[in-house]
Protein backbone atom coordinates (compact mmCIF):
# COMPACT_ATOMS: atom_id res chain seq x y z
CA UNK A 1 0.00 0.00 0.00
CA UNK A 2 2.73 2.40 1.02
CA UNK A 3 4.94 1.40 -1.89
CA UNK A 4 2.11 2.20 -4.29
CA UNK A 5 1.91 5.64 -2.79
CA UNK A 6 5.64 6.04 -2.92
CA UNK A 7 5.63 5.17 -6.62
CA UNK A 8 2.89 7.70 -7.28
CA UNK A 9 4.77 10.41 -5.46
CA UNK A 10 8.02 9.57 -7.17
CA UNK A 11 6.22 9.90 -10.50
CA UNK A 12 4.67 13.25 -9.48
CA UNK A 13 8.05 14.52 -8.27
CA UNK A 14 9.56 13.56 -11.63
CA UNK A 15 6.74 15.35 -13.47
CA UNK A 16 7.21 18.40 -11.27
CA UNK A 17 10.92 18.55 -11.94
CA UNK A 18 10.38 18.24 -15.68
CA UNK A 19 7.78 20.99 -15.97
CA UNK A 20 9.08 23.78 -18.23
CA UNK A 21 10.45 27.09 -17.05
CA UNK A 22 8.00 29.54 -15.60
CA UNK A 23 9.08 33.20 -15.74
CA UNK A 24 9.44 34.88 -12.34
CA UNK A 25 7.59 37.99 -13.52
CA UNK A 26 4.48 35.91 -14.17
CA UNK A 27 4.25 34.81 -10.54
CA UNK A 28 1.62 37.43 -9.92
CA UNK A 29 -1.29 37.58 -7.54
CA UNK A 30 -3.88 37.09 -10.31
CA UNK A 31 -2.15 33.92 -11.51
CA UNK A 32 -1.92 32.49 -7.99
CA UNK A 33 -4.37 29.69 -7.30
CA UNK A 34 -6.15 30.31 -4.04
CA UNK A 35 -6.90 27.45 -1.69
CA UNK A 36 -3.60 25.59 -1.83
CA UNK A 37 -1.23 25.28 1.10
CA UNK A 38 1.72 25.81 -1.21
CA UNK A 39 1.85 28.58 -3.79
CA UNK A 40 0.72 27.54 -7.27
CA UNK A 41 0.69 29.83 -10.29
CA UNK A 42 -1.20 29.08 -13.49
CA UNK A 43 -0.49 31.03 -16.66
CA UNK A 44 -1.80 30.50 -20.19
CA UNK A 45 -1.70 31.81 -23.74
CA UNK A 46 -4.05 31.23 -26.66
CA UNK A 47 -2.65 29.52 -29.76
CA UNK A 48 -4.87 28.81 -32.78
CA UNK A 49 -7.93 28.88 -30.55
CA UNK A 50 -6.38 26.47 -28.08
CA UNK A 51 -5.40 27.12 -24.49
CA UNK A 52 -1.74 26.49 -23.71
CA UNK A 53 -1.08 26.33 -19.97
CA UNK A 54 2.08 26.82 -17.97
CA UNK A 55 2.38 26.52 -14.22
CA UNK A 56 4.72 26.54 -11.27
CA UNK A 57 4.67 25.80 -7.58
CA UNK A 58 7.10 26.10 -4.71
CA UNK A 59 6.17 22.56 -3.63
CA UNK A 60 7.29 19.78 -5.92
CA UNK A 61 4.43 17.31 -5.45
CA UNK A 62 1.90 20.05 -6.05
CA UNK A 63 3.91 21.03 -9.10
CA UNK A 64 3.69 17.42 -10.27
CA UNK A 65 -0.08 17.44 -9.85
CA UNK A 66 -0.57 20.67 -11.79
CA UNK A 67 1.86 19.36 -14.38
CA UNK A 68 -0.34 16.28 -14.79
CA UNK A 69 -3.40 18.49 -15.27
CA UNK A 70 -1.53 20.57 -17.82
CA UNK A 71 -0.54 17.43 -19.72
CA UNK A 72 -4.21 16.59 -19.99
CA UNK A 73 -5.69 20.01 -20.67
CA UNK A 74 -3.05 22.08 -22.40
CA UNK A 75 -3.52 22.48 -26.16
CA UNK A 76 -7.25 21.90 -26.03
CA UNK A 77 -10.02 24.22 -27.14
CA UNK A 78 -11.83 26.07 -24.33
CA UNK A 79 -15.14 24.33 -25.05
CA UNK A 80 -13.46 20.92 -24.66
CA UNK A 81 -12.10 21.92 -21.27
CA UNK A 82 -15.35 23.42 -20.05
CA UNK A 83 -17.33 20.33 -21.04
CA UNK A 84 -14.82 17.88 -19.53
CA UNK A 85 -16.06 16.12 -16.40
CA UNK A 86 -12.53 15.74 -15.12
CA UNK A 87 -13.17 12.07 -14.33
CA UNK A 88 -9.70 11.37 -15.68
CA UNK A 89 -8.38 12.72 -12.37
CA UNK A 90 -10.18 9.88 -10.57
CA UNK A 91 -8.97 7.30 -13.01
CA UNK A 92 -5.32 8.15 -12.64
CA UNK A 93 -5.54 7.60 -8.91
CA UNK A 94 -5.54 11.11 -7.54
CA UNK A 95 -9.04 10.78 -6.21
CA UNK A 96 -7.77 10.85 -2.63
CA UNK A 97 -6.58 14.36 -3.31
CA UNK A 98 -9.95 15.54 -4.55
CA UNK A 99 -11.47 16.28 -1.19
CA UNK A 100 -11.81 20.05 -0.89
CA UNK A 101 -10.01 20.03 2.43
CA UNK A 102 -6.81 18.49 1.10
CA UNK A 103 -4.03 20.96 1.41
CA UNK A 104 -2.72 20.58 -2.11
CA UNK A 105 -5.88 22.09 -3.52
CA UNK A 106 -6.50 19.90 -6.56
CA UNK A 107 -10.08 21.20 -6.64
CA UNK A 108 -8.84 24.78 -6.78
CA UNK A 109 -6.47 23.93 -9.62
CA UNK A 110 -9.27 22.36 -11.65
CA UNK A 111 -11.54 25.31 -10.92
CA UNK A 112 -8.87 27.71 -12.16
CA UNK A 113 -8.32 25.72 -15.37
CA UNK A 114 -12.08 25.76 -16.02
CA UNK A 115 -12.26 29.46 -15.23
CA UNK A 116 -9.53 30.24 -17.78
CA UNK A 117 -11.30 28.13 -20.40
CA UNK A 118 -14.66 29.78 -19.72
CA UNK A 119 -13.15 33.24 -20.09
CA UNK A 120 -11.84 32.28 -23.52
CA UNK A 121 -14.89 30.58 -24.98
CA UNK B 1 4.08 3.43 33.83
CA UNK B 2 6.03 3.56 30.62
CA UNK B 3 4.95 5.01 27.30
CA UNK B 4 3.82 1.61 26.00
CA UNK B 5 1.50 1.22 28.97
CA UNK B 6 0.04 4.68 28.47
CA UNK B 7 -0.56 3.95 24.81
CA UNK B 8 -2.95 1.13 25.67
CA UNK B 9 -5.33 3.75 27.06
CA UNK B 10 -5.62 5.41 23.65
CA UNK B 11 -7.63 3.46 21.06
CA UNK B 12 -6.64 5.82 18.21
CA UNK B 13 -2.94 5.15 18.71
CA UNK B 14 -3.47 1.51 17.77
CA UNK B 15 -4.76 2.25 14.30
CA UNK B 16 -3.02 1.74 11.01
CA UNK B 17 -2.75 4.29 8.22
CA UNK B 18 -1.91 3.21 4.65
CA UNK B 19 -1.11 -0.22 6.05
CA UNK B 20 1.39 1.11 8.57
CA UNK B 21 1.30 1.69 12.30
CA UNK B 22 0.26 5.29 12.96
CA UNK B 23 2.86 7.64 14.41
CA UNK B 24 0.90 10.60 15.73
CA UNK B 25 3.09 13.69 15.96
CA UNK B 26 0.41 16.40 15.71
CA UNK B 27 -0.42 16.61 19.38
CA UNK B 28 -0.12 20.37 19.61
CA UNK B 29 -3.17 20.58 17.36
CA UNK B 30 -5.24 17.82 18.98
CA UNK B 31 -4.17 15.23 21.52
CA UNK B 32 -5.66 11.77 21.33
CA UNK B 33 -8.27 10.81 23.90
CA UNK B 34 -7.80 8.12 26.55
CA UNK B 35 -10.42 5.49 27.30
CA UNK B 36 -11.54 7.26 30.49
CA UNK B 37 -12.45 10.37 28.49
CA UNK B 38 -14.26 8.39 25.80
CA UNK B 39 -16.16 6.50 28.52
CA UNK B 40 -17.25 9.68 30.28
CA UNK B 41 -18.47 11.14 27.00
CA UNK B 42 -20.41 7.95 26.31
CA UNK B 43 -21.82 7.80 29.85
CA UNK B 44 -23.19 11.35 29.65
CA UNK B 45 -24.60 10.71 26.19
CA UNK B 46 -26.21 7.39 27.09
CA UNK B 47 -27.23 8.00 30.68
CA UNK B 48 -27.78 11.68 31.35
CA UNK B 49 -28.33 13.62 28.16
CA UNK B 50 -30.35 16.49 29.62
CA UNK B 51 -29.97 20.24 29.99
CA UNK B 52 -27.86 21.24 32.94
CA UNK B 53 -28.82 23.73 35.67
CA UNK B 54 -32.50 23.67 34.73
CA UNK B 55 -34.84 20.79 35.23
CA UNK B 56 -35.39 19.07 38.55
CA UNK B 57 -35.42 15.59 37.03
CA UNK B 58 -32.69 13.08 37.76
CA UNK B 59 -30.96 13.04 34.38
CA UNK B 60 -30.60 16.81 34.47
CA UNK B 61 -29.23 16.64 37.99
CA UNK B 62 -26.68 13.99 37.03
CA UNK B 63 -25.57 15.97 34.00
CA UNK B 64 -25.27 19.09 36.16
CA UNK B 65 -23.21 17.18 38.70
CA UNK B 66 -20.81 15.92 36.01
CA UNK B 67 -20.47 19.43 34.60
CA UNK B 68 -19.84 21.06 37.97
CA UNK B 69 -17.46 18.29 39.06
CA UNK B 70 -15.47 19.02 35.92
CA UNK B 71 -15.37 22.68 36.90
CA UNK B 72 -14.00 21.70 40.29
CA UNK B 73 -11.43 19.45 38.57
CA UNK B 74 -10.30 22.42 36.48
CA UNK B 75 -10.18 24.68 39.51
CA UNK B 76 -8.01 22.20 41.34
CA UNK B 77 -5.78 21.51 38.32
CA UNK B 78 -4.87 25.18 37.84
CA UNK B 79 -5.23 26.07 41.54
CA UNK B 80 -7.82 28.79 40.95
CA UNK B 81 -9.12 30.49 44.09
CA UNK B 82 -12.79 29.64 43.52
CA UNK B 83 -15.19 28.00 41.07
CA UNK B 84 -16.53 31.43 40.21
CA UNK B 85 -13.27 32.10 38.43
CA UNK B 86 -13.57 29.09 36.12
CA UNK B 87 -15.76 29.73 33.07
CA UNK B 88 -16.40 27.01 30.51
CA UNK B 89 -16.11 28.01 26.85
CA UNK B 90 -15.77 26.19 23.55
CA UNK B 91 -11.99 26.56 23.52
CA UNK B 92 -9.03 28.91 23.76
CA UNK B 93 -10.25 31.01 20.84
CA UNK B 94 -13.66 31.50 22.42
CA UNK B 95 -12.07 32.36 25.77
CA UNK B 96 -9.86 35.05 24.25
CA UNK B 97 -12.71 36.48 22.20
CA UNK B 98 -14.78 36.66 25.38
CA UNK B 99 -12.11 38.59 27.24
CA UNK B 100 -11.25 40.83 24.30
CA UNK B 101 -14.91 41.76 23.96
CA UNK B 102 -16.04 42.04 27.56
CA UNK B 103 -12.84 43.50 28.98
CA UNK B 104 -12.75 45.90 26.03
CA UNK B 105 -16.33 47.02 26.67
CA UNK B 106 -15.57 47.69 30.33
CA UNK B 107 -12.08 49.13 30.28
CA UNK B 108 -10.81 50.19 26.84
CA UNK B 109 -11.45 53.54 25.18
CA UNK B 110 -10.14 55.49 22.21
CA UNK B 111 -6.38 55.97 22.29
CA UNK B 112 -5.77 53.15 24.77
CA UNK B 113 -3.22 50.44 24.04
CA UNK B 114 -3.08 46.65 24.05
CA UNK B 115 0.15 44.63 23.91
CA UNK B 116 0.51 41.22 22.25
CA UNK B 117 3.66 39.40 21.18
CA UNK B 118 5.09 38.39 17.84
CA UNK B 119 4.81 34.69 18.67
CA UNK B 120 1.07 34.62 19.27
CA UNK B 121 -1.35 32.27 17.54
CA UNK B 122 -3.89 34.10 15.33
CA UNK B 123 -6.43 33.43 18.07
CA UNK B 124 -4.46 35.69 20.39
CA UNK B 125 -4.03 38.43 17.79
CA UNK B 126 -7.24 38.81 15.81
CA UNK B 127 -9.68 39.20 18.77
CA UNK B 128 -7.47 42.03 20.11
CA UNK B 129 -7.28 43.64 16.67
CA UNK B 130 -11.06 43.51 16.43
CA UNK B 131 -11.38 45.05 19.88
CA UNK B 132 -8.87 47.78 19.02
CA UNK B 133 -10.78 48.59 15.84
CA UNK B 134 -14.04 48.76 17.75
CA UNK B 135 -12.60 50.95 20.48
CA UNK B 136 -10.13 53.02 18.47
CA UNK B 137 -7.29 51.54 20.50
CA UNK B 138 -3.76 50.72 19.36
CA UNK B 139 -2.15 47.27 19.20
CA UNK B 140 1.52 47.07 20.15
CA UNK B 141 3.78 44.09 19.60
CA UNK B 142 6.57 42.64 21.73
CA UNK B 143 9.08 41.07 19.32
CA UNK B 144 11.06 37.83 19.45
CA UNK B 145 14.80 37.52 18.76
CA UNK B 146 16.39 35.19 16.19
CA UNK B 147 16.33 32.25 18.58
CA UNK B 148 12.60 32.77 19.15
CA UNK B 149 12.82 34.21 22.67
CA UNK B 150 10.67 37.18 23.60
CA UNK B 151 12.70 40.38 23.85
CA UNK B 152 11.67 40.88 27.43
CA UNK B 153 13.96 43.86 27.93
CA UNK B 154 11.90 45.95 25.55
CA UNK B 155 8.64 45.21 27.37
CA UNK B 156 8.86 48.09 29.81
CA UNK B 157 9.37 50.51 26.92
CA UNK B 158 6.15 49.24 25.32
CA UNK B 159 4.02 49.82 28.39
CA UNK B 160 2.56 53.31 28.69
CA UNK B 161 -0.06 54.87 30.90
CA UNK B 162 -2.55 54.05 28.14
CA UNK B 163 -1.81 50.30 28.20
CA UNK B 164 -4.96 48.48 29.29
CA UNK B 165 -4.02 44.80 28.93
CA UNK B 166 -1.29 42.50 27.67
CA UNK B 167 -1.81 39.09 26.07
CA UNK B 168 1.02 36.58 25.85
CA UNK B 169 1.26 32.91 25.07
CA UNK B 170 2.66 30.64 27.77
CA UNK B 171 4.28 28.46 25.08
CA UNK B 172 4.17 29.33 21.39
CA UNK B 173 2.56 26.64 19.21
CA UNK B 174 5.35 27.21 16.69
CA UNK B 175 8.48 27.77 18.77
CA UNK B 176 7.74 25.50 21.71
CA UNK B 177 9.70 27.74 24.05
CA UNK B 178 8.40 28.34 27.54
CA UNK B 179 7.88 32.08 27.86
CA UNK B 180 8.73 33.76 31.19
CA UNK B 181 5.10 34.59 31.88
CA UNK B 182 5.56 35.03 35.61
CA UNK B 183 8.19 37.70 34.99
CA UNK B 184 5.96 39.34 32.37
CA UNK B 185 3.03 39.41 34.78
CA UNK B 186 5.25 40.97 37.43
CA UNK B 187 6.50 43.65 35.07
CA UNK B 188 3.02 44.44 33.80
CA UNK B 189 1.49 44.51 37.27
CA UNK B 190 4.25 46.90 38.30
CA UNK B 191 2.65 49.33 35.87
CA UNK B 192 -0.92 48.38 36.69
CA UNK B 193 -1.48 46.34 33.51
CA UNK B 194 -3.41 43.04 33.71
CA UNK B 195 -2.19 40.04 31.72
CA UNK B 196 -3.98 37.31 29.79
CA UNK B 197 -1.95 34.14 29.31
CA UNK B 198 -2.80 31.92 26.34
CA UNK B 199 -2.26 28.49 27.84
CA UNK B 200 -3.34 26.38 24.84
CA UNK B 201 0.07 24.68 24.80
CA UNK B 202 1.25 25.68 28.28
CA UNK B 203 -1.43 23.76 30.16
CA UNK B 204 -0.36 20.47 28.57
CA UNK B 205 3.29 20.30 29.45
CA UNK B 206 3.69 21.20 33.09
CA UNK B 207 1.61 22.09 36.09
CA UNK B 208 0.11 25.54 35.99
CA UNK B 209 -0.70 27.42 39.17
CA UNK B 210 -2.63 30.55 38.25
CA UNK B 211 -2.26 32.03 41.73
CA UNK B 212 1.48 31.56 41.63
CA UNK B 213 1.67 33.06 38.11
CA UNK B 214 -0.63 35.81 39.38
CA UNK B 215 -1.97 36.24 35.83
CA UNK B 216 -5.35 37.91 35.46
CA UNK B 217 -6.66 35.48 32.84
CA UNK B 218 -5.47 32.03 31.80
CA UNK B 219 -7.17 30.31 28.88
CA UNK B 220 -6.91 26.86 27.32
CA UNK B 221 -8.70 24.25 25.21
CA UNK B 222 -9.81 20.78 26.25
CA UNK B 223 -8.89 18.94 23.05
CA UNK B 224 -5.17 19.58 23.44
CA UNK B 225 -5.16 18.02 26.91
CA UNK B 226 -7.01 14.78 26.14
CA UNK B 227 -10.58 16.10 26.58
CA UNK B 228 -13.37 16.40 24.01
CA UNK B 229 -13.12 19.03 21.26
CA UNK B 230 -15.32 22.09 21.64
CA UNK B 231 -14.39 22.45 25.29
CA UNK B 232 -12.31 25.16 26.86
CA UNK B 233 -11.64 27.19 29.95
CA UNK B 234 -11.40 30.82 30.84
CA UNK B 235 -9.84 31.41 34.20
CA UNK B 236 -10.26 35.02 35.25
CA UNK B 237 -9.68 36.81 38.51
CA UNK B 238 -13.00 37.56 40.12
CA UNK B 239 -12.20 41.26 40.40
CA UNK B 240 -12.14 41.47 36.57
CA UNK B 241 -14.94 39.04 35.75
CA UNK B 242 -17.25 40.89 38.13
CA UNK B 243 -16.71 44.15 36.32
CA UNK B 244 -16.92 42.77 32.77
CA UNK B 245 -20.31 42.72 30.98
CA UNK B 246 -21.59 39.41 29.58
CA UNK B 247 -20.30 38.38 26.14
CA UNK B 248 -23.48 36.68 24.94
CA UNK B 249 -27.01 36.90 26.26
CA UNK B 250 -29.57 34.16 26.79
CA UNK B 251 -29.99 30.82 28.52
CA UNK B 252 -28.75 30.45 32.06
CA UNK B 253 -26.75 33.68 32.16
CA UNK B 254 -29.67 35.66 33.56
CA UNK B 255 -30.97 36.58 36.97
CA UNK B 256 -34.37 37.99 36.06
CA UNK B 257 -35.57 39.03 32.63
CA UNK B 258 -38.07 41.84 32.16
CA UNK B 259 -38.64 43.96 29.08
CA UNK B 260 -37.72 46.85 31.31
CA UNK B 261 -34.33 45.29 31.98
CA UNK B 262 -32.45 42.11 32.79
CA UNK B 263 -30.15 41.18 35.63
CA UNK B 264 -27.39 38.65 35.19
CA UNK B 265 -26.57 35.39 36.90
CA UNK B 266 -23.66 35.30 39.33
CA UNK B 267 -20.23 34.07 38.19
CA UNK B 268 -19.39 31.90 36.40
CA UNK B 269 -22.81 31.39 34.77
CA UNK B 270 -22.92 35.04 33.69
CA UNK B 271 -20.50 34.07 30.92
CA UNK B 272 -22.10 30.73 30.00
CA UNK B 273 -25.01 31.70 27.75
CA UNK B 274 -27.07 29.06 25.99
CA UNK B 275 -27.02 25.30 26.39
CA UNK B 276 -23.47 24.37 27.17
CA UNK B 277 -21.44 21.50 25.73
CA UNK B 278 -22.00 19.62 28.98
CA UNK B 279 -21.00 16.20 27.64
CA UNK B 280 -17.76 17.67 26.38
CA UNK B 281 -17.04 19.74 29.49
CA UNK B 282 -17.59 16.70 31.71
CA UNK B 283 -14.67 14.96 29.97
CA UNK B 284 -12.32 17.60 31.35
CA UNK B 285 -12.43 15.79 34.70
CA UNK B 286 -11.02 12.42 33.54
CA UNK B 287 -8.78 14.26 31.05
CA UNK B 288 -7.16 16.46 33.68
CA UNK B 289 -6.88 13.57 36.12
CA UNK B 290 -5.06 11.67 33.40
CA UNK B 291 -2.79 14.62 32.59
CA UNK B 292 -2.09 15.09 36.28
CA UNK B 293 -1.09 11.45 36.72
CA UNK B 294 1.33 11.71 33.78
CA UNK B 295 2.92 14.87 35.15
CA UNK B 296 3.40 13.16 38.52
CA UNK B 297 4.98 10.04 37.05
CA UNK B 298 8.75 10.40 37.13
CA UNK B 299 9.29 7.55 34.68
CA UNK B 300 6.97 9.13 32.10
CA UNK B 301 8.56 12.55 32.53
CA UNK B 302 12.04 11.02 32.05
CA UNK B 303 10.86 9.12 28.99
CA UNK B 304 9.33 12.10 27.14
CA UNK B 305 12.27 14.33 28.14
CA UNK B 306 14.65 11.78 26.62
CA UNK B 307 12.66 11.74 23.37
CA UNK B 308 12.64 15.55 23.32
CA UNK B 309 16.40 15.70 23.89
CA UNK B 310 17.01 13.16 21.14
CA UNK B 311 14.91 15.09 18.59
CA UNK B 312 16.35 18.45 19.59
CA UNK B 313 19.85 17.12 19.12
CA UNK B 314 19.07 15.26 15.87
CA UNK B 315 17.36 18.28 14.29
CA UNK B 316 19.94 20.83 15.39
CA UNK B 317 22.86 18.72 14.19
CA UNK B 318 21.36 18.15 10.71
CA UNK B 319 22.89 20.84 8.51
CA UNK B 320 19.93 20.76 6.06
CA UNK B 321 17.52 21.73 8.83
CA UNK B 322 16.70 25.16 10.18
CA UNK B 323 14.99 24.82 13.55
CA UNK B 324 12.87 27.69 14.89
CA UNK B 325 12.82 28.19 18.62
CA UNK B 326 16.28 27.32 19.88
CA UNK B 327 16.25 26.92 23.66
CA UNK B 328 19.07 28.03 25.93
CA UNK B 329 18.76 24.62 27.56
CA UNK B 330 16.52 21.67 26.81
CA UNK B 331 14.16 22.26 29.74
CA UNK B 332 13.12 25.57 28.17
CA UNK B 333 11.50 23.70 25.29
CA UNK B 334 8.57 21.32 25.07
CA UNK B 335 8.72 18.35 22.67
CA UNK B 336 7.53 20.52 19.79
CA UNK B 337 9.77 21.27 16.83
CA UNK B 338 9.04 23.52 13.88
CA UNK B 339 11.62 23.61 11.14
CA UNK B 340 12.33 24.02 7.47
CA UNK B 341 14.66 22.03 5.29
CA UNK B 342 16.94 23.47 2.62
CA UNK B 343 15.46 23.20 -0.87
CA UNK B 344 12.49 21.11 0.26
CA UNK B 345 8.96 22.38 0.72
CA UNK B 346 7.25 21.63 4.05
CA UNK B 347 4.09 20.48 2.31
CA UNK B 348 5.98 17.90 0.22
CA UNK B 349 7.62 16.53 3.36
CA UNK B 350 4.29 16.34 5.19
CA UNK B 351 2.61 14.52 2.29
CA UNK B 352 5.31 11.88 2.09
CA UNK B 353 5.59 11.46 5.87
CA UNK B 354 1.83 10.94 5.94
CA UNK B 355 2.18 8.02 3.56
CA UNK B 356 4.89 6.64 5.82
CA UNK B 357 2.32 6.66 8.63
CA UNK B 358 3.54 9.81 10.37
CA UNK B 359 1.02 12.57 11.09
CA UNK B 360 2.73 15.97 11.25
CA UNK B 361 1.63 19.53 10.65
CA UNK B 362 2.80 21.75 7.82
CA UNK B 363 2.02 25.31 6.85
CA UNK B 364 1.68 28.58 8.71
CA UNK B 365 0.30 27.03 11.87
CA UNK B 366 -2.05 29.97 12.46
CA UNK B 367 0.91 32.23 13.11
CA UNK B 368 1.52 34.22 9.94
CA UNK B 369 3.35 37.09 11.67
CA UNK B 370 5.86 34.57 13.00
CA UNK B 371 6.30 33.04 9.52
CA UNK B 372 7.04 36.55 8.20
CA UNK B 373 9.45 37.12 11.09
CA UNK B 374 11.51 34.11 10.02
CA UNK B 375 11.04 34.78 6.30
CA UNK B 376 9.27 31.53 5.41
CA UNK B 377 5.90 30.66 3.85
CA UNK B 378 5.44 27.80 6.27
CA UNK B 379 7.18 25.21 8.40
CA UNK B 380 6.97 21.54 9.25
CA UNK B 381 6.02 20.83 12.86
CA UNK B 382 6.27 17.70 14.94
CA UNK B 383 4.70 17.87 18.38
CA UNK B 384 4.83 15.00 20.83
CA UNK B 385 2.85 13.79 23.82
CA UNK B 386 3.95 11.55 26.69
CA UNK B 387 2.60 8.53 24.78
CA UNK B 388 5.15 9.02 22.02
CA UNK B 389 8.21 6.80 22.17
CA UNK B 390 11.89 6.91 21.30
CA UNK B 391 11.22 4.22 18.69
CA UNK B 392 8.75 6.56 16.97
CA UNK B 393 11.18 9.48 17.13
CA UNK B 394 13.95 7.40 15.56
CA UNK B 395 11.57 6.14 12.87
CA UNK B 396 10.58 9.75 12.17
CA UNK B 397 14.17 10.88 11.71
CA UNK B 398 14.81 7.98 9.33
CA UNK B 399 11.67 8.78 7.32
CA UNK B 400 12.47 12.49 7.25
CA UNK B 401 15.83 11.71 5.72
CA UNK B 402 14.26 9.34 3.19
CA UNK B 403 11.64 11.94 2.22
CA UNK B 404 14.29 14.64 1.87
CA UNK B 405 16.35 12.42 -0.43
CA UNK B 406 13.26 11.68 -2.54
CA UNK B 407 12.50 15.37 -2.87
CA UNK B 408 15.91 16.79 -3.59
Amino acid sequence: MFDEWLDKYEYLIELGKNLGDYPEDRKTEDRLIKGCQSRVWLDYRMEDGKVVFNADSDAIITKGIISLLIKIYSGRRPEEIVSSDFSVVDRIGLKENLSPTRANGLISMIAKIKEVAAENL
Amino acid sequence: MDAEEIRRNFPALGRQVYGRQLVYFDNAATAQRPRSVIDEWTRITEQCNANIHRAVHLMSEEATTAYEEAREAVRKFINAGSREEVVFTSGTTASINLVAFSFGEAFVSEGDEVIVTECEHHSDIVPWQMMCQRKGAVLKVLKVDDSGHLMINSLEGLISDRTKIMAVTHISNVLGLVNPVKEIVKKCHGKGVPVLVDGAQGIVHSKVDVQDLDCDFYVFSGHKIYAAPGTGVLYGKKKWLDRMPPYMGGGEMVGTVRFSGTTYAPLPLKFEAGTQNFAGAATLKPALEFADSLMDDAEIVRSIDAVRDYLLDALISDSRIRLYGIPENAVGKIPLFSFSMDGVHHEDLALILDKMGIAVRSGQMCAEPLMDRFGVTGMLRVSLAPYNTMREAEYFMKCLDKAAVMLS
